[in-house]
């Protein structure tokens, strides 16, 4: 069984990355963001390169913000972006 | 009553303290933030998650409406382009008393600063450009409502 989702980029992981959206399909055994996000980089180097440092990236599933551990479950967005800096 | 607004234009403070004012109450209190020159600076670009930006403000406004029991919130931010000197965002709220109005404001701006989706850019005078990075003292006083 594949699923898949939305994924939205925003500030520099956008620039870097070079879009701002994606469909990603993604196969069983892939539950958290954490997961997702080790397939990805397991599909190409450029994902490695702008996720390499978790700890300076934001995650936001149909927008609230959560953990790198959350389930994507039967979520539709799936946002990553560096912290926020508004105000 | 909660007023929230995302967009490039500019907003005139007065009139949205006064509209605010007209709830009632004792205390009005206003904070507005502007692009501040260092000298390098020619501009902000102020990015943002359409999707979830509003929802985000919402969520804090209702934080505090909650915790000091407020007539009002407004609370307006920019997009965009932004020069030196420009206003980026406006945090006003209306309470029976002095320190929830004070006080509330000041919960509003440590919250946006830490989850309202918004990302700054800054364009220098000779060009360069880079991304703002979140502050260690932005992070500890959003915490300290908290403790």
């Amino acid at each position: 069984m594949t699923c898949q989702i939305n994924i939205v980029y925003f500030s520099w992981v956008k620039e870097r990355l070079g879009r701002d959206q994606e469909l990603i399909v993604y196969p069983a055994g892939v539950e958290t963001i954490d997961d997702l996000v080790g397939h990805l980089k397991g599909t190409d180097s450029i994902y490695q390169h702008v996720f390499s440092d978790l700890k300076k990236l934001r995650f936001a599933l149909d927008q609230d913000f959560v953990g790198l551990e959350a389930p994507l479950g039967n979520s539709e967005e799936l946002a990553i972006f560096p912290p926020v800096t508004g105000g | 009553m909660i007023k929230i607004l995302v967009r490039g234009d500019d907003f005139d403070a007065g009139a949205e303290i006064t509209n605010l004012s007209a709830l009632g109450g004792g205390a009005v209190a206003s904070f507005i933030g502007q692009v501040r020159g260092d000298g390098e600076l020619e501009a902000l670009e102020l990015e943002h998650y359409p999707a979830m930006t509003e929802k985000a403000l919402r969520k804090i406004a209702e934080k505090a409406d909650e915790q000091w029991a407020l007539h009002g919130v407004t609370i307006i931010h920019r997009i965009g382009r932004l020069k030196v000197g420009e206003q980026i965002v406006l945090a006003c709220t209306c309470s029976d008393h002095r320190q929830a109005a004070i006080e509330s404001c000041s919960f509003i701006m440590d919250q946006l600063k830490t989850v309202a989706p918004f990302w700054k850019k800054e364009i220098k005078k000779d060009g360069s450009e880079s991304w703002v990075e979140e502050r260690q003292s932005d992070i500890d006083a959003a915490k300290s409502w908290n403790d």
